[in-house]
C-alpha cells in the first residue's frame, strides 16, 4: 500500500548525479575532444595594444610543413560580433587592444600550428592608447571603436543607462547627513580552471558545421554565430562538452569561436584551439572595472533618503556583456534596503583596454561595495549602530520598490538578524590596539531569484519521457555548467515520479535535442528549468493516470508515485511504473510516455524608464564578516564569515552549501587578493603566480544560515542561489577592515600594500 | 618546405597503472603531454602548464608531481599513477573518489583528477610513515590544508574537498 509522504528527495543531500565520471577521469570536456583528421588551431594576437597594422606577411608561415590554413581579415566574409556589432573577429588596418587577434593559423600539430604564429610578421605604427576611461571622454581623444553607430554625442561613449525615481531635491532637504566618496573597482577574471576552448567541424558536403563549444547560452550562441558566419542558425548545431567553470566567462561569443569555425570551413577538416593559461588571461572577458561616485543621506531618524549615483565604466575597446551590467547595479541602488529617491547614471566608455564580460554577480558585487560602505560612513555620522541602520531600512515582505521590483517573499530582515545574532555582532567591538586588529562588517545583497526578463523570452522547454522499462529521461534546454543543475532536476523527477536516481538521465547538452532555453544565467536554471520540468511532469502524468485509470478500472485519479509504482493512496492494488508506460504504447489507444513543457516565468519586461518587475522572484544574502588585520605586513586574515540566504527553500543541502563556499572564496579573493594589473594596456601578471587565487590554506570558518521564505512561483519554493554568495562579501570584508583600523577603504582589493598605505595615511 | 627540427627520440620504459609500457619520446616531451595526447589518458587535466594550479596531479612512485613540468625520459623505470588508474576493473571508485563526491566536493570537475591525486599521495605518505608503526601518525586539518596548497579550485571554495580529505585520512581506518 503507498502513502502519501512529504518530501523524500528534495531537501536532501544528493551527491551530485553525474559525479562519477567527473572523479574517474571519464568526463570529456572541450580539451579532451580528439576528432579524426583533426587539426590545431592558434591566434596571432597583437603585440601593441593601439597601433596601425602597417603589413601582414603570412609568406614564411605558409611555407612551414603542417600548415594547412592561415586567414587574417582580408581572407573571410564576415559580421562584426558583440551584441552592439561593435567587434571585428579579426582585426583590420588597426588594434585597440592587447588581445586583438590578427591571424589565425590551421596545422597538424600544436607545435606546428605555435610555430607558424611565430613566422607570420606583422609591421605596427605604434599608437599612443588610451588607457582611462576618463581621459577617453575628453574631446581631444580620438575616437576609439569606429564601428558605433553614433548613437552618443561623445565619440567613445559606448552605452548610457539613466534611471531614476522619487524627488531626490526634496530626499536632499530632509537629510541631515550626507555622505559622498568615489570607488574604484579593479579588473578580475574568472579564472575558471578549463582554458576556453573549441572544437569545430564543417562538413562540405551538407553544409553543416557542428561546434564542442563549452558556451552557456547554446541557443543565443547558435544564433551569433550564424550572424558571424553569415549562416543559417540551423545549419549550426552546439554541441557542449563538460565545462571547466562557467561563472559568466561563457555567456557571450568571443572572436577565437569563429575563427575556429572558418579555419574549419576553409579546410574542411575539424579544428580545435585551446587557450593556453597565458592566452587565457590576456584574452578572455573579465569583470567589469568601475569608477562609483555615490551620494547618499538619510533623515534624523536614520531612514534612507536619496541616492546619486554616476558610474563610469571602462569598456575596452569593443563591447561585451560587462556594459549591461547596469541593468543589475541599478537595481542594487534602487531597491537594495528602502530608499525614497534615486537617480542613477551608468556610461560604459570605450578604451584601448580589454573588454569587460559578465561575471557572476554581474556588476552586483561593484554596485554592492559601494552602497555597503557608505551605509557604514551614514551610520558612523548619524553615531547609530551599523546593525540598527540596516534592520531599519531593510527591505520586507510584499514591498514594491522604487524600480517596480516586488517582494512577493523577502528574507532580507531574517538574513540580516540571522548573522548580526550568530556573530555576536553588538558585541564585536575593536579594543585591541596591537600589533593584530580585529573587526567585523555587515553587508546585504539583493540579487534577481527567478531568472531575469531581458531578452524576447526568459522561458526554458523540457521534454520528458519514461520508456517501457521504468526509466526516465529528462532533455532539458538548460545547461550543466558544474554548478549541479543535472542533480536537482533528477531529483524534481524522482520525487514527482517516484523513479529512483539511478534510473534517470538528463540529456541536456545538443542544440539539435534540446528544446529552447536563454541559457545560464541570472541564477536562473534550479528556477526556471525546475518549473518547465514539473510542468512536463503534470502533463506527463495525467497521461499515466488515465491509463492507469483504465487498468485499475476507477474514476478516482489521486495517484501516488513511489518506488516505481502507481496506485491510490491506502488502495491495495498498485500498478508497476514500467507496466503502465507498456500499457500507455502498445494498447489501444496507444500513445507514447512523453510530454512536453515550455515555461516562462510571470516576470516583466521593464519599460523604457526600466521599471518594472523584471524577475519571477528576489533573493536577498546579509554576511557578517571578521577579519584580523596584521598592522605590521597589511595581511589581512578573514577568520569568520557568516552568511544568511534567502533561498526560498532548500533543494539539495550538500550542492547548496557548495555553490555558498565557492562564491564567498570568490568574493573574498575579489576584496583581498585578486587583480589584473595592467600597464599601457599591458597585463603584467597573466598567470596564476602572479594574480592571486585563494588556496586551501586561506579558507577561513564559513558559517552558512539558510533562509527558507518559500516562495510560490519557485519549484517547491526555491529561488535562484548561484551568484548571491559572492555579492556582499568584499563590501563587508571593506567594512570588517575599516572597523578593525578606523580607515578610509576607497579602492580593491585590499593588498597589504593597501592596507599599510591606509594606516600611514591614518597617521 | 621547412621542416620543424625532428629531434632524436629515446626508448623509455615505465609502469602506468599497473601497465607496462615501453615508448620512444623526445628528450623535451613532458609527462603530461604523452599522458593525455599518446597514452590516451585525458583524465590528467591541464590547467596551466606551468606548475601553478595542479590540476596535471598524477603520483610518480606513490608521489604527487606536476605532470607539466615532469619530463616524460624521468619517468623511465618509474610507477606512474592516473586518476584512471584508481577505479578498479569492476568500476568501484577508490576510498578518496568515493569521499569527493559524497562530501560534495566536485563542481566542474576540472581540479579533481589533481586534488584526488594529492590526496591519495598525502595517505600514501602516512602509509609510508606508519609501516610497523604502533600510534599511527595522522595529518591534521592544518597539515591537509597545507599539503592541498598546490592544486587551485575556483568552484568549490576548498571546504568539501577538505572534508573529504579529511574524512579519508583523519576519520577512516
Ligand atoms: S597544469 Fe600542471 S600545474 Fe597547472
Ligand atoms: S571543481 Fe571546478 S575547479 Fe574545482
Amino acid at each position: 500500500m503507498l502513502k502519501k509522504r512529504k518530501l523524500n528527495i528534495i531537501g536532501t543531500p544528493v551527491p551530485k548525479h553525474d559525479g562519477k565520471i567527473r572523479v574517474s577521469g571519464q568526463a570529456v570536456y572541450g580539451h579532451d575532444i580528439n576528432l579524426t583528421g583533426m587539426l590545431y588551431g592558434a591566434i596571432l594576437r597583437t603585440e601593441h595594444p593601439s597601433a596601425i597594422i602597417e603589413k601582414i606577411d603570412i609568406s614564411e608561415a605558409l611555407k612551414l610543413e603542417g600548415v594547412e590554413c592561415i586567414i587574417t581579415a582580408d581572407d573571410i566574409d564576415v559580421n562584426n560580433i558583440s551584441y552592439k556589432r561593435d567587434h571585428p573577429i579579426l582585426k583590420k588596418g588597426e588594434v585597440n587592444c592587447i588581445r586583438d587577434e590578427i591571424a589565425a593559423v590551421a596545422a597538424t600539430s600544436k607545435e606546428v600550428a605555435q610555430n607558424a604564429i611565430k613566422l607570420i610578421r606583422v609591421e605596427y605604427k605604434i599608437r599612443k592608447g588610451i588607457y582611462d576611461p576618463i581621459e577617453a571622454l575628453e574631446e581631444s581623444s580620438p575616437q576609439i571603436n569606429k564601428f558605433i553607430s553614433g548613437k552618443y554625442k561623445n565619440k567613445n561613449t559606448a552605452e548610457v543607462f539613466k534611471y531614476s525615481h522619487g524627488n531626490i531635491e526634496e530626499e536632499k532637504k530632509k537629510s541631515i547627513v550626507n555622505v559622498s566618496r568615489r570607488f574604484t573597482l579593479p579588473r578580475v577574471t574568472h579564472a575558471c580552471m578549463g582554458t576556453s576552448n573549441i572544437t569545430a567541424h564543417f562538413d562540405k558536403l551538407s553544409g553543416k558545421l557542428v561546434l564542442y563549444s563549452s558556451t552557456q547560452v547554446p541557443f543565443l550562441y547558435q544564433r551569433d554565430m550564424a550572424h558571424a558566419l553569415k549562416m543559417n542558425p540551423s545549419d549550426i548545431r552546439i554541441i557542449q562538452p563538460v565545462i571547466g567553470g562557467g561563472f559568466g566567462s561563457k555567456l557571450d561569443m568571443y572572436p577565437f569561436e569563429p575563427i575556429c569555425a572558418l579555419l574549419s570551413i576553409k579546410t574542411g577538416k575539424p579544428v580545435q584551439i585551446i587557450y593556453s593559461r597565458q592566452e587565457e588571461f590576456i584574452a578572455s572577458p573579465t569583470r567589469q572595472p568601475m569608477i562609483i561616485d555615490i551620494a547618499c543621506g538619510a533623515d534624523k531618524d536614520g531612514n534612507f533618503t536619496y541616492r546619486d549615483i554616476k558610474i563610469i565604466k571602462d569598456n575596452g575597446a569593443y563591447t561585451s556583456w560587462g556594459a549591461t551590467t547596469p541593468f543589475v547595479i541599478m537595481q542594487a541602488f534602487s531597491s537594495l534596503y528602502q530608499v525614497k529617491a534615486c537617480k542613477f547614471e551608468a556610461t560604459a566608455v570605450y578604451t584601448n583596454n580589454v573588454f569587460a564580460g559578465s561575471f557572476r554577480g554581474y556588476g552586483n558585487p561593484q554596485a554592492t561595495f559601494a552602497l555597503e560602505r557608505i551605509i557604514d560612513l551614514l551610520a558612523d555620522k548619524l553615531k547609530i549602530s551599523k546593525a540598527e541602520i540596516r534592520l531599519k531600512n531593510a527591505n520586507y515582505k510584499n514591498e514594491i520598490t522604487g524600480q517596480g521590483l516586488h517582494y512577493e517573499t523577502c528574507g532580507h530582515i531574517e538574513c540580516l538578524e540571522k548573522v548580526i545574532s550568530e556573530s555576536n555582532f553588538y558585541n564585536k567591538k575593536n579594543t585591541e590596539n596591537g600589533r593584530f586588529r580585529k573587526g567585523i562588517g555587515l553587508a546585504s545583497m539583493l540579487h534577481v531569484g527567478g531568472g531575469a526578463k531581458i531578452y524576447r523570452s526568459d522561458g526554458c522547454g523540457t521534454t520528458l519521457k519514461i520508456d517501457p522499462y521504468g526509466y526516465c529521461t529528462i532533455i532539458t534546454g538548460s545547461n550543466e555548467i558544474g554548478q549541479g543543475s543535472e542533480t536537482v532536476l533528477a531529483m524534481i523527477a524522482s520525487e514527482e515520479l517516484g523513479i529512483e536516481l539511478s534510473k534517470i538521465k538528463v540529456i541536456n547538452t545538443d542544440t539539435d535535442i534540446k528544446p529552447w532555453d536563454v541559457g545560464v544565467h541570472a541564477s536562473r536554471t534550479s528556477f526556471v528549468a525546475g518549473n518547465s520540468l514539473l510542468g512536463a511532469i503534470n502533463i506527463l502524468k495525467d497521461k499515466l493516470n488515465n491509463k492507469a485509470k483504465q487498468l485499475l478500472n476507477t474514476e478516482n485519479s489521486d495517484f501516488i508515485y513511489q518506488n516505481g509504482m502507481i496506485a491510490i493512496e491506502n488502495a491495495n492494488e498498485a500498478l508497476a511504473l514500467d507496466k503502465v508506460v507498456r500499457e500507455m504504447h502498445f494498447s489501444e489507444p496507444s500513445e507514447l510516455a512523453i510530454a512536453s513543457y515550455f515555461y516562462e516565468p510571470l516576470s516583466q519586461f521593464q519599460n523604457k524608464e526600466f521599471k518594472g518587475n523584471v524577475s519571477g522572484t528576489y533573493a536577498f544574502a546579509s554576511q557578517a564578516i571578521e577579519v584580523k588585520v596584521d598592522t605590521y605586513t597589511g595581511n589581512i586574515e578573514i577568520t569568520n564569515v557568516h552568511t544568511a540566504q534567502d533561498v526560498g527553500k532548500v533543494l539539495n543541502p550538500l550542492l547548496l552549501d557548495g555553490q555558498i563556499h565557492g562564491g564567498i572564496l570568490q568574493g573574498i579573493g575579489y576584496a583581498i587578493s585578486e587583480e589584473m594589473i595592467y600597464e599601457e594596456g599591458k597585463l603584467l601578471n597573466p598567470n596564476f603566480h602572479n594574480y592571486k587565487l585563494l588556496t586551501a590554506s586561506d579558507v577561513p570558518n564559513i558559517h552558512f544560515y539558510p533562509i527558507e521564505t518559500n516562495d510560490k512561483q519557485g519549484p517547491y519554493g526555491a529561488k535562484g542561489v548561484g551568484e548571491a554568495p559572492l555579492i556582499p562579501t568584499a563590501a563587508a570584508i571593506a567594512n570588517a577592515v575599516c572597523d578593525a583600523l578606523d580607515i578610509e577603504v576607497l579602492e580593491l582589493p585590499l593588498t597589504p600594500e593597501r592596507v599599510l598605505k591606509a594606516i600611514n595615511f591614518k597617521k | 618546405m621547412q621542416k620543424t627540427e625532428v629531434s632524436k627520440k629515446i626508448k623509455i620504459s615505465f609502469e602506468l597503472n599497473n601497465r607496462k609500457i615501453n615508448m620512444d619520446v623526445k628528450p623535451s616531451s613532458l609527462l603530461l603531454d604523452i599522458l593525455r595526447d599518446e597514452l590516451g589518458m585525458k583524465g590528467t587535466k591541464p590547467g596551466c602548464n606551468e606548475g601553478e594550479c595542479g590540476a596535471c596531479t598524477v603520483l610518480i612512485n606513490g608521489n604527487a608531481i606536476n605532470s607539466c613540468l615532469y619530463l616524460a625520459v624521468n619517468a623511465n623505470g618509474k610507477e606512474i599513477t592516473t586518476i584512471e588508474g584508481l577505479v578498479k576493473n569492476d568500476g568501484t571508485l577508490d576510498h578518496v573518489q568515493k569521499a569527493i563526491i559524497d562530501n560534495g566536493a566536485v563542481q566542474c570537475g576540472f581540479c579533481t583528477s589533481g586534488m584526488i591525486m594529492s590526496i591519495k599521495s598525502i595517505e600514501n605518505y602516512y602509509l609510508s610513515q606508519n609501516n610497523n608503526v604502533k600510534n599511527k601518525k595522522k595529518p591534521n586539518k592544518e597539515e591537509i590544508k597545507k599539503w592541498l596548497e598546490g592544486n587551485l579550485c575556483r568552484c568549490t571554495g576548498y571546504i568539501k574537498i577538505i572534508d573529504a580529505a579529511e574524512k579519508v585520512l583523519i576519520n577512516e581506518e
